[in-house]
């Protein structure tokens, strides 16, 4: 492979074929744990570093892998590694590690995961595949950022837990609530599409549109 | 007693909805709700795995897992609950293969209806995350069937009200950009705060 076809696996998920906002996958992490850019931050690390070892590893045992059982051996390489980043992250960061409470583990079911393994990793080279791994992972990465700072930064007037806005701002509730975070993805995703126009989809039938009956004028109608 | 285990169904239901307040199976949540008739056959498919799987790890992490769990067996030092991760997904793969083979053999037209959903369902987070949550909960075995019911009976409710809403949305005239997964995702955030107004009931 060129080193043109390299960048191109590295740099597409980052916006055009970003996992949250066009292949719909790995969104239960997305909304939880964005209230907090700390959180966020390690977060993102966390599922960042699992998606692109897993796809390494994969890649490299993938023509041993019978494909009857194939789902299984994928899930024991996620569940191992996802285990070593809960247990690293228990030891080096008690705090945060109780604040993702179950995230952590939620990634083994993170689709972002077992899909980058099944579409990709399956077929392609290691180097290759721990590429796509890392660009997957970059992309969620810049959505949950984004969230993440719309939602401190407006709901609590902090970044990072430093203090921004100073004392005149009160605390915006409706920001901090984790419903908020659908509605500011579904805004980035409108605004992703705006710049990407063949990512909108087709409507699954066209409406007529309305029409004054052709024979009836102003007078007749009352108006 | 029957009235605290109708409490954790009802609550599990409602209040901690497990899609709309605990965010989790997302991803099957937004990708199969464009029609009724799927999303209601794959809240059944969730709801079966769920009430097995659920009380499934509950006994292995009560008698196998936990912290001197393992006294029966003459180990009461141990504590594997390191691999707690790696076991529960192996029940809930192992659960949806057998439960695969068995509604083939002896229900068949369940079987069918269900179709591709039955083995998608191993890698749905709201399974896992209803197993992860239950540990957390510290549940007794009886109070995870009702605990893992809950769970279910929620995604399933929330998924087929939000199939309803996308439905109807047909005929209405959204931005282009909007169109499809945006629009899905901000009607995803207007019924969770509609959900949120169970939070202040307390059983």
């Amino acid at each position: 492979m060129s080193l043109k076809q390299y960048r191109e696996v590295l740099v597409n998920p980052l916006i055009k074929e970003n996992p949250i906002t066009l292949q719909i996958l790995g969104i239960c992490s997305a909304l939880a744990v964005t209230s907090n850019l700390n959180v966020t931050l390690i977060m993102c690390i966390a599922l960042t570093s699992v998606v692109s070892l897993s796809n390494l590893f994969i890649s490299i045992i993938r023509n041993y892998i019978p494909s009857s059982v194939r789902i299984i051996v994928q899930m024991t390489i996620i569940a191992t590694l996802v285990i070593l980043v809960d247990e690293l992250l228990k030891a080096y960061d008690y705090e945060t590690s109780k604040k993702l409470s179950v995230f952590v583990g939620l990634i083994i079911t993170n689709c972002i995961v077992m899909g980058r393994a099944e579409a990709f990793a399956m077929k392609e080279k290691p180097f290759v595949s721990f590429l796509d791994g890392l660009g997957n992972g970059i992309g969620y990465s810049l959505i949950l950022i984004g969230v993440a700072f719309i939602r401190e930064l407006f709901g609590a007037g902090t970044l990072f837990g430093i203090p921004i806005f100073g004392d005149w701002y009160p605390t915006n509730n409706l920001l901090l609530l984790p419903p908020s975070s659908f509605i500011i993805i579904g805004l980035f995703i409108w605004l992703i599409r705006g710049y990407n126009n063949d990512q909108i989809e087709e409507d699954d039938f066209d409406l007529s549109k309305h029409s004054v009956a052709p024979n009836l004028n102003k007078k007749e109608l009352n108006v | 007693m029957f009235e605290h285990y109708l409490n954790i169904f009802i609550n599990t239901v409602f209040i901690e909805n497990i899609a709309l307040s605990l965010f989790l199976g997302m991803c099957t949540f937004l990708a199969i709700s464009k029609k009724i008739d799927a999303a209601f056959g794959l809240g059944i498919a969730v709801i079966v795995v769920c009430a097995i799987t659920v009380p499934l790890n509950n006994l292995i992490y009560n008698y196998v897992l936990r912290e001197g769990a393992l006294t029966w067996a003459g180990l009461p030092n141990t504590n594997l609950e390191f691999v707690e991760l790696i076991s529960y997904i192996g029940v809930i793969a192992a659960a949806v293969q057998i439960l695969e083979m068995f509604l083939d053999k002896y229900i068949p037209a369940l079987y069918n209806a269900l179709g591709v959903f039955l083995p998608l369902i191993t890698v749905n987070c709201a399974i896992l995350g209803a197993s992860l949550f239950m540990v957390e909960k510290d549940l007794m075995f009886t109070e995870s069937i009702a605990y893992g019911l809950g769970a279910g009976v929620g995604w399933a409710m929330a998924i087929v009200i939000l199939a309803g809403i996308r439905e109807k949305l047909k005929y209405s005239d959204i931005p282009e950009g909007l169109k499809g997964l945006g629009m899905t995702f901000i009607i995803v955030g207007l019924m969770s705060f509609g959900f949120m107004s169970f939070g202040g009931i307390s059983l």
